[in-house]
């Protein structure tokens, strides 16, 4: 059996359509079963709630007299785009205060707008013959716009990785507060209420589909940037009129530490056409997988501590090496319910006109990740391959003397066998010798936990751990300990004028 | 109740808290505290009718006292019900109702000012800060 499009939108006219929010349809199926739901049900609303980057808007100001054409604009001091002529602009919602750094951004003009609060407009421009004006200062509400018309690109993540760090730091980063020791997990999204979980082929989602977006009506413009549905991690580009959207559904936030986004609410009406509808529609929490990622390793592939589901991460417990984690959701599962219930009243009300997509969205997009052309800065390119060491067993006054003629402050200390096993400083030494102790040989003062990178390190990367650990070198080593080389702080001059900031 | 202790300390002084604990008889139980070589903050927590005599002799101790009234304070407008908050309590303050609805255990917080920090929508503060 198939139902079209139009009984549905026949039923929903006529009063008589049965809608259901996602997470009642599990139930549902279990109880009727697959053919008996796609009589009963006619469609399934979803929803989620949580922070979505990749947002933002486009505005029109109308012309000032005389007119300018903007190329430098700022919206209560937070930059907008000045590269789409005269009077429009697209604002994102991660674009940080000039002023206020991480507690004001893009998306907080987004969310003051939508409360009717006034905005401050600032622009320069070079002046025309068309448009001479140069400078423009005036305050805008939301109801002054001709338009204000959101735009995302990359919005309603099918799922997302769950975050947890092993390191013995505290981390901030776009998955929150991550404590050292794996001392908590994070996580977002809504699992089985999430809209492309539960059409994860993207049958009924697609271009022109008629969604929640902050409150009002919005619609799917087609794929999403970064989208990877054929990998569970698809995305949407969706768009809907400012004017229309409400507060409780548009939140400017600040993850500390890492900067400003916006949560927003999102849902998409299914409507139940056939039995493949009902079968994803049925979808749990407990049938969702992610990996929990160690956010500890800062590079693109993080490893894959566990994996663990929807239901697992909502429990707030999470089992990793026979330890008990708590967890934290990001995002909101009570607002996420909640757009899924408001949707379903506007479809019964027959405030949505179901459609399908006017053009569907591949499942098989797979995410590629950058094409880099040049390659950053490693340690090898930098690192000093001057390497003075000193024995554990050897004496203090050897060392001092390794460090007199040697110009440099820190020396790596070795074992028989050659492996590292501690470093000492210049400082250490002068300590040792001004206050003569018991300490005679290298190993009684160095210090034994030492920093170190490897060759193939990224000097970004490598450039965090001297700041994070306030020193000033460290020895490069290989897979077995052996000190291959030395990084200093004199090394990172190199890329000062060298090939790599041209 | 719980106060917030500030003190100085002076070489040779005996432990401030320690002493309140012997000369009142009062169980003090500290919450947090954290003191270096010259000054020290502690958050302590004692039962409601010793507060005047432990106040007292704190302040002839040299300390000052702040009585706080409130735990951490949530901002109602503000929150989304997310949940950034309860894994990063050490305290296990906060918590999702049946309605996912966040909760807070007020009385259990000690004002380390953890999930002011991990809160995403300032919606958590001191009462003092607001
Ligand atoms: S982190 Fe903030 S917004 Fe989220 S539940 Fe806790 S108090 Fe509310
Ligand atoms: S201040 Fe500290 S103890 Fe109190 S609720 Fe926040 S994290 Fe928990």
């Amino acid at each position: 059996m198939k139902k079209s499009i139009d009984l549905i939108n026949e039923r929903v006219r006529d009063g008589n359509a049965r809608v259901v929010t996602a997470d009642a349809m599990p139930g549902i199926v279990a109880e009727l079963g697959e053919e008996e739901a796609l009589r009963e049900v006619d469609v399934v609303t979803t929803g989620t709630f949580g922070a979505m980057c990749s947002s933002g808007a486009f505005f029109n100001f109308g012309h000032a007299e005389p007119p300018i054409r903007m190329e430098r604009i700022w919206l209560n001091d937070v930059e907008a785009y000045g590269g789409l002529a005269a009077v429009d602009t697209y604002i994102g919602a991660t674009q940080q205060s000039t002023t206020r750094e991480d507690q004001y951004g893009g998306a907080h003009v987004i969310e003051d707008f939508i409360a009717g609060k006034s905005v401050e407009l600032r622009a320069m421009s070079r002046g025309t013959d068309c448009y001479p004006r140069r400078t423009i200062t005036t305050d805008l509400l939301l109801e002054h716009l001709n338009q204000a018309i959101m735009c995302n690109p990359r919005n309603a993540y099918q799922r997302y990785n769950a975050a947890i760090n092993t390191t013995d730091r505290m981390l901030h980063t776009y998955m929150g507060m991550l404590l050292p020791n794996s001392g908590n997990i994070t996580f977002s999204g809504a699992g089985g209420l999430n809209p492309i979980s539960n059409d994860p082929k993207l049958h009924m989602i697609g271009n022109g589909v008629p969604i929640f977006l902050g409150g009002a009506q919005g619609m799917v413009i087609g794929e999403g940037t970064q989208s990877s549905p054929a990998g569970g991690f698809g995305t949407l580009m969706v768009s809907g009129n400012m004017k229309e959207m409400s507060q409780d559904y548009v939140r400017a936030a600040t993850m500390q530490g890492y900067g400003v986004t916006l949560y927003l609410g999102v849902g998409i009406p299914i409507p139940v056409v056939d039995l493949d509808v009902v079968r994803s529609t049925a979808v749990r929490d407990e049938d969702i997988t992610v990996d929990l990622l160690d956010y500890g390793v800062p590079s693109r592939s993080r490893p894959v501590v566990r994996k663990v589901n929807y239901a697992q991460l909502r429990s707030g417990l999470v089992e990793v090496n026979g330890e008990e984690v708590r967890t934290s959701s990001l995002s909101s599962y009570r607002k996420a319910k909640e757009v899924a219930e408001t949707l379903k009243v506007w479809v019964e009300q027959g405030k949505v006109n179901l459609v399908l997509p006017t053009r569907p969205i591949s499942p098989e997009t797979r995410v590629m990740p950058m094409h880099e052309s040049v390659h950053g800065p490693r340690v090898l390119d930098i690192m000093d391959k001057r390497v003075i060491s000193v024995g554990e067993t050897e004496e203090i006054r050897a060392a001092a003397q390794k460090l007199l003629k040697g110009e440099t402050n820190h020396l790596p200390v070795i074992n028989n066998s050659g492996l590292l096993v501690g470093i000492v400083t210049t400082y250490d030494i002068s300590k040792a010798v001004a206050n003569p102790g018991k300490a005679t040989l290298v190993r009684d003062i160095m210090k034994k936990k030492v920093v170190t990178t490897t060759p193939d390190e990224p000097v970004d990367i490598a450039v965090q751990k001297l700041e994070r650990h306030n020193i000033s070198a460290m020895p490069v080593v290989d897979r077995e300990m052996h000190v291959v080389a030395m990084l200093t702080a004199i090394n990172l001059g190199k890329l000062i004028g060298g090939r790599w900031l041209k | 109740m719980k106060l917030l202790v500030n003190f100085s300390k002076k070489a040779g002084q005996k432990p401030i808290i320690a002493q309140v604990v012997k000369d009142t008889g009062v169980l003090i139980n500290v919450e947090r505290a954290i003191i270096d070589s010259s000054e020290g903050e502690a958050l302590i927590d004692i039962p409601d009718d010793t507060c005047r005599i432990v106040k007292e002799k704190l302040a002839d101790l040299g300390a000052t006292v702040r009585v706080l009234e409130h735990g951490i304070i949530l901002d109602e407008t503000e929150c989304v019900d997310c949940g950034a908050c309860v894994s990063v309590c050490p305290h296990e303050v906060f918590y999702l109702d049946e309605h996912w609805v966040i909760r807070l255990r007020e009385g259990r917080c000690v004002l380390c000012g953890r999930c002011i920090d991990a809160c995403p929508h300032h919606a958590l503060y001191q009462k003092d800060e607001a």
